[in-house]
């Protein structure tokens, strides 16, 4: 008799623990099912505080940063071709300056020959930074043309975003060519968030996980 | 007192920081052969060489050039013997002339830079030096002339 209970436990328990596994992972398969629905989730960096993580906060915050990222005063210098951008337009930079290897320009046309460390005094003068370039060629971090999901992914990426960490991402919105988009002289209509708005949304937005929008 | 190295010489200007370097190289130390054009960056009449780059110095302030090598139209060569200037008399190229010290300082960075340009290299170059009265296809001429003279090694006087 006893033999034929321990028989008959040894028999149920695997039955038990199955159902209840299959259970758990029908919950896990549920929930990440539907975040697949809305999010992409982008994170490349290994370090992330995943207490924080918020997909939704994070992903609106994105929806700021873009509007600013999309602007001429930044995509002017991430254009999807060889050459900057200039005004409100976004039309070809005159005198057809080119990127160059480096996207500091070429020859006799190379950024700083106008664009001095400083704005030039005047309506529509040459802006100025001590920094002004493009990416270089062999990684161009285009924002033209980019949906919200493809600009999401492309900046998380350690391979397209020259290479920056969560860290190093952090600190780039708060470089001095980064700021210059809202300081570019007379004329110039800035991004259309404050710069401080800015860098709440870009710090939520990576801080809370770095989600891009869903395609 | 700001000190300033242009055309391999020392000069001492009494000039507020922020003046134009074309000012100062006009109308304090007296080289004229730089033009004032449009005063914005956009014209390339006022293309000097600071160390070595062809900056527009109606736009550049005088403080930028502390410390830096400036060269003009007057030091591109010691005796108008560049190869640049030789192919300008040769094929003639300007006509009224005004911007052709800023079109020679631009076309010098890209002869450094590239020995044999092609049509493509020299628009590249070039696109920013205005010319009103449209020498631009003898400009053309003159500077693939002029590579060709540098990499033959000719220099005359």
């Amino acid at each position: 008799m006893k033999q034929h209970l321990e028989i008959k436990t040894r028999s149920f328990l695997p039955v038990k623990t199955m159902i209840v596994v299959a259970g758990v992972l029908a919950v896990i398969v549920v929930t990440t099912s539907g975040f697949k629905d809305k999010y992409s989730f982008t994170n490349t960096d290994a370090i992330y505080d995943d207490i924080n993580k918020d997909s939704i906060e994070s992903v609106e915050a994105f929806m700021q940063v873009y509007k600013v990222l999309m602007s001429p005063r930044c995509m002017n210098c991430h254009p999807a071709g060889d050459h900057p951008l200039q005004g409100d337009d976004s039309r070809i930079h005159t005198m057809n300056v080119r990127r160059g290897k480096l996207g500091t320009g070429v020859y006799a046309l190379k950024c700083s020959n106008c664009h001095q460390p400083t704005n030039v005094p005047g309506l529509h003068t040459p802006p100025g930074n001590p920094k002004w370039h493009l990416p270089p060629a062999d990684m161009k971090m285009v924002f033209q043309g980019k949906t919200p999901h493809q600009l999401a992914l492309q900046i998380m990426d350690y391979k397209q975003n020259g290479h920056k960490n969560k860290k190093q991402l952090l600190e780039h919105a708060r470089d001095t060519l980064v700021k210059a988009g809202w300081n570019m002289g007379e004329g110039y209509t800035p991004p259309p968030l404050s710069y401080d708005a800015f860098l709440t949304a870009w710090d939520t937005w990576i801080n809370k996980g770095a989600y891009a929008p869903k395609p | 007192m700001i000190s300033l190295n242009v055309n391999q010489k020392t000069y001492q200007v009494d000039a507020d920081p922020n003046t134009p370097l074309l000012w100062i190289i006009r109308d304090v130390i007296g080289l004229t052969g730089t033009k004032y054009g449009c005063g914005v960056a956009q014209c390339g009449a006022c293309v000097v060489h600071m160390n070595g780059e062809a900056v527009r110095s109606c736009v550049t302030r005088v403080s930028r050039a502390v410390g830096k090598k400036v060269v003009t139209i007057e030091g591109l060569s010691k005796n108008n013997n560049h190869p640049l200037q030789l192919a300008w008399q040769e094929i003639d190229v300007p006509q009224c002339g005004y911007c052709h010290s800023g079109q020679l300082m631009s076309a010098a960075v890209l002869l450094r830079e590239n020995h044999n340009p092609t049509d493509k290299d020299i628009d590249d170059a070039m696109a920013g030096n205005i010319c009103r009265c449209g020498t631009y296809l003898r400009i053309r001429k003159a500077i693939h002339l002029a590579a060709e003279m540098q990499r033959k090694g000719i220099k005359n006087g």
